[in-house]
């Protein structure tokens, strides 16, 4: 079981080295002299929990940050948390709930450093009221190849700062984050889940549920066909505040369990290529869907289940074997009711290969100030696939037809199949960006998708 | 609000040990080696909760000074209350067996060096008829084995020491506690194959944390070691000799 450093998705499989960054006060960038010019080129490595190759280097270097796990400093009157780059979410939710603070946007895992949420400006279920990850970092420390440690936020080197947020890595090694917690009064969520049978009551759910919750989400079901297509679980949730806590609820808040959450067990090995096929998925779905009878159900749930239902199994993309999975996120415009988003789902049940993890959410209108930013108005989906060969693939480069006749986009953090074409068109800006990539660095990713860049 | 001397600061296992105590608001005194790397780890204590940090670069291994930083430490803490020796090395097993210096330097380091802080804090604690020493040692000491036996002598005669230690400071009131992990996700194993037997700094350094409140005598770092240790101590030398663990 020793470290393997993929990206989460498993694919594509690269030949790398890693150096270990042991302490922020030492030098980084020394090793590099012993190597041959050829293979010099470096890359951050948080968590690893990027899908595709944006978080690899075939041929190249990854700094690992698995040891910058230090917190600096904490001022509990602003809010300001500022922490070594490589803390995880997770470790910073240990932190702060206790103290009555939260994530001011939080992914679908709690496992992802602090340098991994501002190179991917990350964004969660509350994009339509907070924004990205971005949005409320208030300064980072940049180590660029040359040894100088730069001091990045909005005032100081703002243009670094915009680029390197949702910079995927490539204008230097993050050494520590500052951001902005958000406060809440419990470590619980009032939520509600609502089953929605087809696409259009899920639009109307979304259009309804955002102005009153915080947090929305909608799983979907995208092997269902016929009239079961576009059918659902709608998620919505608030902070639950003291007062609207029932008194047994207010006793658990003080529980140290509720504060600090527990695998419940870690998949061991990569299942048999049999295991996630069409019927087993069909089988799952209908049983996730069904699982809930009524309609409606309310009720208070500690955060970690609302946020991060996924994160309770180890290891869980192991499920897929060792072919691993893509993920194909994208997000297109809401126009011509939804035009664009019923032709992609109907693609995808279509060709038969997606599997039960999908997810649908609306994003709103704040904008980040990364050049990359992934996020913008419209509708976001999000699903796994298992990687079967060329087919697979057949079917992203389908999609990603789809996605850039529709004046979408595509999520560099997921994605391992996007074409240069296709990410100039998604991403105008990476002119731009490109001015700010220190020489020294470099991503499988960027090598695929730059073009002449 | 507890007083605690930490030798060794840098280790990962005493970080993540001295931070569950730093959430009860207490005071440090941290030695290690490297000024810089201190720095880190005092904010770190500070902003879990730690009510004071202080900090001093030394070599742990010159036995000339320890009576000097100790009086040092008392002096900046106003006092102490507990003393944690977490500091040591895991050699080349191979090298320590082809060059005695080898050996001896990771006995001088791992053992001798730590007998000489003992004694000046034994003498400390005991004249103030109270406190607390935590030691981490390592089943490693529980057996010799051909894989790393001299580690494995120095934490074993390491082990041997405390137990004295604990009987002569029973009576005045003063408690020692020795740690034994077994494998565990630091530096000091990096350039192993890490099995399903390995945990996480985090996890031995509260371990040790519920073990020093509870003033318990020996724990084993997780649990199931203590199992583990008793079969391969019972397992007869005629059969252990011819065994490759």
């Amino acid at each position: 079981m020793s470290r393997l450093y993929e990206s989460w998705g498993r694919y594509p499989k690269v030949s790398q080295q890693v150096r270990v960054i042991e302490w922020a006060s030492e030098p980084v960038f020394d090793f590099l002299s012993a190597e041959p010019a050829a293979n010099r080129l470096v890359l951050p490595y948080g968590q690893g929990r990027s899908y595709g190759d944006s978080c690899l280097n075939d041929g190249g270097w990854l700094l690992s940050t698995e040891r910058l796990r230090h917190f600096i400093a904490f001022d509990p009157d602003q809010g300001l948390l500022r922490c070594e780059a490589g803390v995880t979410l997770s470790e910073v939710l240990e932190f702060c709930v206790p103290r009555g603070f939260f994530l001011p946007v939080t992914p679908g895992t709690r496992f992802v450093s602090l340098g991994g949420a501002v190179a991917n400006d990350i964004h969660g279920k509350n994009h339509h009221r907070a924004g990205t990850f971005g949005c409320h970092v208030t300064a980072f420390m940049l180590l660029r190849s040359d040894g100088s440690r730069v001091l990045c936020s909005p005032l100081s080197n703002p243009e670094l700062f915009k680029a390197t947020i949702g910079g995927l890595g490539l204008t230097g090694l993050i050494l520590w984050v500052e951001l902005r917690l958000r406060r809440i009064e419990s470590p619980f969520i009032c939520m509600e889940a609502v089953k929605f049978g087809c696409l259009d009551d899920f639009f109307e759910l979304s259009r309804t549920s955002d102005c009153s919750f915080e947090h929305t989400v909608a799983w979907l079901d995208c092997v269902a066909s016929g009239r079961a297509f576009g059918r659902g679980i709608f998620m919505r949730g608030n902070h639950a505040a003291c007062t609207e806590l029932p008194a047994a609820w207010q006793v658990r808040a003080k529980e140290e369990k509720y504060q600090r959450a527990r695998q419940i067990f870690s998949v061991p090995c990569d299942a048999p290529g049999f295991a996630l096929n069409n019927f087993t998925v069909r089988l799952f779905n209908m049983l996730y869907y069904h699982k809930q009878f009524p309609k409606q159900v309310t009720r208070f749930v500690p955060y970690q289940p609302f946020f991060y239902p996924l994160d309770a199994i180890g290891n869980w993309n192991r499920i897929y074997g060792r072919r691993g999975l893509l993920q194909f996120q994208c997000v297109v415009p809401s126009e011509n009711n939804n035009q664009a988003l019923r032709s992609l789902l109907k693609s995808v049940v279509e060709s038969g290969k997606a599997s039960f993890l999908a997810v649908l959410k609306e994003f709103g209108e704040i904008e980040s100030p990364g050049l990359l930013s992934f996020p913008r108005r419209g509708m976001t989906l999000c699903l796994d696939i298992p990687y079967d060969g060329s087919s697979t693939l057949e079917l992203m480069e389908r999609l990603d037809a789809m996605v850039r006749d529709f004046g979408g986009k595509m999520y560099p953090a997921k994605d391992a199949c996007m074409s240069p074409q296709s990410f100039r068109c998604y991403y105008p800006q990476a002119v731009e960006f490109a001015r700010y990539i220190d020489k020294q660095f470099s991503s499988s990713f960027w090598r695929r998708v730059k073009g002449g860049l | 609000m507890r007083r605690i001397l930490v030798l060794g600061a840098t280790s990962a296992i005493a970080q993540e040990t001295m931070r569950c105590f730093a959430a009860d608001g207490d005071a440090f005194f941290l030695l290690a080696r490297d000024a810089a790397k201190l720095e880190i780890i005092k904010n770190d204590l500070l902003t879990h909760g730690a009510v004071n940090v202080e900090c001093l670069a030394a070599d742990l291994v010159e036995s000339g000074r320890h009576n000097s930083i100790l009086q040092q430490a008392e002096a900046s803490l106003g006092g102490l209350d507990m003393a944690f020796i977490a500091y040591g090395v895991l050699g080349d097993q191979r090298k320590a067996e082809a060059c005695y210096k080898a050996a001896y330097r990771e006995l001088n380091i791992n053992f001798l060096s730590v007998v000489s802080w003992l004694t000046v804090l034994a003498n400390y604690f005991e004249k103030n008829r109270r406190g607390q020493i935590i030691v981490i040692s390592s089943v490693a000491g529980d057996r010799g084995r051909q894989s790393n036996y001299i580690y494995g002598t120095a934490k074993g005669a390491l082990s041997i020491f405390l137990q004295g230690l604990r009987n002569r400071l029973y009576p005045a009131g003063v408690s020692v506690l020795t740690v034994k992990p077994g494998f565990v996700d630091t530096p000091m194993t990096q350039a192993f194959k890490k099995g399903p037997l390995f945990v996480s700094a985090a996890t031995v350094g509260r371990g040790i944390y519920h073990a020093a409140v509870k003033k318990k005598d020996v724990v084993y770092l997780p649990w199931f070691w203590r199992v583990i240790m008793w079969v391969i101590r019972n397992i007869p030398e005629a059969v252990f000799k011819r065994l490759k663990l």
